[in-house]
C-alpha cells in the first residue's frame, strides 16, 4: 500500500473505532480503543502527510475520478492542519482517562464515541478535497461537539451546548448556501474544479454572494467577533478534557477551511478587491484581539478567562490573514500551531488543578504554588508563551505578524499586538500572583500534587512551547510551505 | 411579471428563509428556535433541487424513450442534508428536554442568568 | 389505545404492509426513488405506530433496545466493511469493481449492500430516539424520587 493509498486512514481509522466504542461497558476499554485509535490515527497521518510538502497527494474514494467522484486532496497548507489535530488529541487522550474518569463518571462508551467521532469529523474536514464533503464532516464534527459539550458537570453546560448548536448550526447551513449557489454557477463540487472553472463566471452577483456567505459561516464556526459569543460558555463548562481538545483543533480547522474557499476557490486577485475583506478582517481582527483580552482581564473563572483569551490569539491569526502577504500567512499559520500547544498546555493545567481542587475559580488558586508546584509552573510557563516572551513558541508567531505588518508600513498594527501582549501578561500575572503570593485559606482543604498521568502530558506540551520557540525549523517551514501553497494560486494539478 | 414568477421557486426560498431565521433569533422558547432552524434548512434544500432542475428534462430515473435529464446530484447532496437536519434536530430537542429538567422552564432568554455569579 | 378497536384493527392490517413498503423502498433504491435513508425511516415509523397502539413495554419486547445499539453500530460496520473490502481487494476505499467479475454485478452488489447497511442503521437510530425521548419523563421521575429520599 502506497503512502497515498494510506492517507484517508486517519480519517477512518477513528471513525471505525467509535463504531466500536460505542458498545463497550466500563471506564478502561472505551478509554483504551480511544487511545489505540487516536496513537494509531497521528501516526498514519505523520507517515503520509509529510510527503505533501513537495507534491499534492490525492485519493479518489471508489477509484471515480475527480471532479467527478470525490477525492481527499492534500497539500502543504492541509498537512499542516491535519499534523496538528491528530498530534493534539494523540498528546490529549493519556490525560484523558483520570480527568474524564472524575468529570465523566458514566456512560464513558458513548463519551469516548462522541469524541472519535468528532476527532474524525475534523480530520476529514481538513483532508478533502470536496465542497459538500467539507460540509457534511464539519456537521459530523459540530454534532459530536455539542453532545461532548453537554457532558459539562454544571448544568450550564446544557445551555452552552444548546446555543452553540443553534449558531453552530446557521453557520453551516451558510457555508450550505455559499456552496450551492458555487454548484449553480459552475457545476462542480470538487474544490480543485471550482478555482478552475470560477474565473469565467465569478462576476455575477450569485459568486460574490457566496463569497459572503461561506466567510460569515465559517467565521461563525471560527470564533472571529463578533460571531464568537458560543464560545466563551462553551468552553467553560464543557468537561476539562473536551475543552483541552477543542481549544486546540475546532476552530483551527475553521480557519484553515476559510482560507482554502477565500485563496484556492476564489482566487486572491479577486476575493480581495470584490469585497473590501483585507480591510474588514483587520477591523473585526482588531477587535477581537482587544475584546478577548480586555474582558480576560477581569474573568473570575480561569477556563473562562482561557477562553475570551482563545477569542483573541483568533483574532490574531485573522490579522495576519488580512495583510494578504507570504508573511502574513505564515504568520497566520505560525500561530494556529503555536496557540494550539500555548492553550492546550494551558487549559491541560487548569484542568489537572481542576481535578485536584474541583473548582477553576480564581479564589481556589490561592496558595497552590507551594502545594501543587509543577502544575502551576507548566501554567506559568505556557502562559509566558500566551504573552510572547522570547524562546517560547509565542514569541515566534508574534514575531512574524509583527514583521508582516511592518512589511505593510501598518505601525499601528505594532502598537496594538504590543498593547494587547501587555494585557495577557495582566491577566496570566493574576493566576500566577493567587498561586504563589496568597495564602491558602484555612476553611478550604490542602490538596497534593496532581498525578503524574496528569502532568506528564502537560509537561510534554510545555517542553513542545520552548522547543518550537527555539528551533524554528520546522514549524517556520511548515507554515510558509502553507502559506506559499495557498498563495501559490490553486491547487497543484 | 412573467420573469417574476418564472422564479416563484426563489421566492419561496427567500421566504422560508427569512421566517426561518427570524424564529431563531426573535424566538425564546427553545422548541420554536429548533423549529425555526429546520425551516431554514428547508428553505436552502428548495434553493438546490430547484438549480438541479434541467429546462426539458424529466425524472432523473433512467428508462426508454427519454433524452434529457434532470440532473440528479442535488438530489443526493439534499438527501445527506436532510439526514444531517433531523440529527440536528434530535440533538437539539433532546438538549431541550435535558434543559427542562435541570431548570424547569424552556424560555431561553434569562435562563442561567441567576446560577451562581460566574460571568462578567 | 389498545382499547380503540378502530385503531387497533387498522394498525394490525396496516403495520406489516408499512413494513412491507419499506423494505420494497429499500431494495427497489436502485431503479426507483428510495434507497437506504428512506426505507430506514418508513420502517421506523411502521414500528413507531406499533408503539402508539400496543404500549412501549411491548414493543420493546419485540425488539430489545440492547438489540437496537447493537444493529445500530453493525450496520454502519457494513457499510464500512464494503469499503475495506474493496481496499483489501487491490481499489480503494469504497471501490465496487474488485468485489465480484462482472462490472455492473459489482456495483450492485456494493450499492444494495451498502445501503441496506444504511437502512438498518437509520431505521435503528429512529426507534431508539423515539425510545429514549418516550421513557424519559418516567425515567427522570423514578431518578428524582431515588434522589429524594434519603
Amino acid at each position: 500500500m502506497t503512502i497515498t493509498e494510506l492517507m484517508p486512514f486517519s480519517v477512518l481509522v477513528p471513525l471505525i473505532a467509535s463504531l466500536v466504542c460505542a458498545l463497550l461497558p466500563g471506564r478502561f476499554w472505551p478509554w483504551a480503543v480511544t487511545l489505540v485509535a487516536t496513537i494509531t490515527s497521528a501516526v498514519i497521518a505523520a507517515i503520509t502527510l509529510p510527503a505533501a510538502a513537495q507534491v499534492t497527494l490525492s485519493y479518489a474514494f471508489g477509484n471515480w475520478p475527480p471532479p467527478i467522484g470525490i477525492e481527499y486532496r492534500v497539500d502543504a497548507a492541509n498537512a499542516f492542519v491535519a499534523l496538528l489535530v491528530a498530534g493534539m488529541a494523540a498528546v490529549a487522550l493519556p490525560w484523558a482517562k483520570k480527568s474524564v474518569d472524575r468529570e465523566v463518571p458514566e456512560r464513558q462508551g458513548a463519551f469516548y464515541a462522541l469524541f472519535l467521532l468528532a476527532l474524525s469529523g475534523l480530520l476529514g474536514i481538513t483532508l478533502s478535497g470536496d465542497a459538500f464533503n467539507i460540509f457534511v464532516f464539519l456537521e459530523i464534527s459540530s454534532l459530536a461537539t455539542y453532545g461532548l459539550i453537554a457532558h459539562g458537570s454544571d448544568r450550564r453546560a446544557l445551555l452552552a451546548s444548546f446555543r452553540y448548536l443553534i449558531m453552530g448550526t446557521v453557520g453551516a447551513t451558510f457555508l450550505l448556501i455559499g456552496i450551492g449557489f458555487l454548484y449553480v454557477m459552475t457545476g462542480t463540487l470538487n474544490l480543485a474544479d471550482l478555482a478552475e472553472r470560477l474565473p469565467e463566471v465569478r462576476d455575477t452577483s450569485t459568486v460574490r454572494a457566496a463569497l459572503a456567505f461561506i466567510i460569515v459561516g465559517m467565521g461563525l464556526k471560527l470564533a472571529m467577533l463578533p460571531l464568537h459569543l458560543w464560545l466563551p460558555n462553551a468552553y467553560t463548562y464543557a468537561p476539562s478534557f473536551v475543552t483541552v481538545f477543542l481549544a486546540g483543533t475546532a476552530t483551527k480547522v475553521a480557519l484553515y477551511v476559510m482560507l482554502r474557499f477565500v485563496f484556492t476557490v476564489f482566487a486572491p486577485d479577486w476575493s480581495f478587491v470584490v469585497l473590501p475583506l483585507s480591510t474588514v478582517l483587520m477591523i473585526l481582527a482588531v477587535a477581537g484581539m482587544f475584546a478577548g483580552s480586555w474582558v480576560a482581564m477581569f474573568q473570575p473563572n480561569i477556563k473562562r478567562m482561557l477562553a475570551y483569551s482563545s477569542v483573541a490569539q483568533v483574532g490574531y491569526m485573522v490579522l495576519g490573514v488580512s495583510l494578504v502577504s507570504i508573511v502574513g500567512l505564515t504568520a497566520a499559520f505560525l500561530h494556529l500551531f503555536n496557540h494550539a500547544l500555548m492553550k492546550t498546555a494551558l487549559f491541560m493545567a487548569v484542568g489537572t488543578v481542576i481535578y485536584q481542587v474541583g473548582s477553576g475559580h480564581l479564589k481556589d488558586f490561592r496558595g497552590l504554588g507551594r502545594t501543587m508546584p509543577w502544575t502551576l509552573t507548566a501554567f506559568a510557563l505556557a502562559g509566558l508563551s500566551i504573552i510572547g516572551v522570547p524562546l517560547t513558541a509565542g514569541f515566534v508567531s508574534k514575531w512574524y505578524l509583527i514583521q508582516a505588518a511592518l512589511d505593510q508600513g501598518q505601525w499601528f498594527l505594532v502598537v496594538l499586538i504590543l498593547i494587547t501582549s501587555l494585557m495577557a501578561i495582566v491577566y496570566i500575572w493574576r493566576v500566577i500572583e493567587a498561586a504563589w503570593f496568597q495564602e491558602r485559606p484555612g476553611n478550604q482543604p490542602a490538596v497534593g500534587e496532581a498525578p503524574l498521568a496528569l502532568l506528564i502530558p502537560t509537561w510534554v506540551l510545555v517542553a513542545l512551547n520552548f522547543y518550537f520557540g527555539i528551533d524554528t525549523r520546522l514549524t517556520v517551514g511548515g507554515a510558509t510551505a502553507a502559506a506559499e501553497a495557498l498563495l501559490g494560486g490553486g491547487m497543484a494539478p | 411579471m412573467m420573469t417574476v414568477l418564472s422564479f416563484f421557486n426563489y421566492w419561496i426560498v427567500v421566504v422560508l428563509m427569512m421566517i426561518g431565521f427570524y424564529c431563531v433569533i426573535a424566538r425564546g422558547n427553545m422548541v420554536k428556535k429548533v423549529m425555526g432552524l429546520n425551516l431554514f434548512q428547508t428553505s436552502v434544500f428548495i434553493l438546490f433541487i430547484s438549480a438541479g432542475k434541467i429546462v426539458g428534462g424529466s425524472t432523473p430515473i433512467v428508462r426508454e424513450g427519454v433524452e434529457l435529464y434532470s440532473n440528479p446530484l442535488p438530489h443526493v447532496l439534499i438527501l445527506t442534508a436532510i439526514v444531517v437536519g433531523v440529527a440536528t434536530t434530535a440533538v437539539g430537542l433532546a438538549l431541550t428536554v435535558r434543559i427542562n429538567e435541570a431548570y424547569g422552564s424552556i424560555e431561553d432568554d434569562h435562563l442561567g442568568d441567576e446560577d451562581d455569579g460566574d460571568e462578567q | 389505545m389498545r382499547e380503540n378497536g378502530i385503531l387497533r384493527v387498522v394498525a394490525r392490517f396496516l403495520i406489516p404492509l408499512i413494513m412491507l413498503f419499506g423494505l420494497y423502498i429499500q431494495f427497489h433504491g436502485e431503479y426507483s426513488p428510495g434507497g437506504g435513508f428512506q426505507a430506514g425511516i418508513v420502517f421506523a415509523a411502521g414500528w413507531i405506530l406499533f408503539v402508539l397502539i400496543y404500549g412501549l413495554d411491548a414493543a420493546l419486547k419485540v425488539i430489545p433496545e440492547r438489540a437496537m445499539y447493537v444493529l445500530m453500530v453493525a450496520g454502519v460496520i457494513l457499510y464500512c466493511a464494503v469499503g475495506i473490502a474493496g481496499v483489501v481487494l487491490g481499489g480503494h476505499f469504497l471501490d465496487f469493481y474488485p468485489l465480484l467479475p462482472g462490472k455492473h454485478a459489482a456495483q450492485q452488489f456494493g450499492i444494495i449492500t451498502v445501503e441496506f447497511g444504511v437502512g438498518v442503521t437509520v431505521a435503528t437510530v429512529v426507534m431508539l430516539i423515539f425510545t429514549l425521548f418516550a421513557r424519559r419523563k418516567s425515567e427522570w421521575k423514578a431518578a428524582k424520587v431515588e434522589d429524594d429520599q434519603p
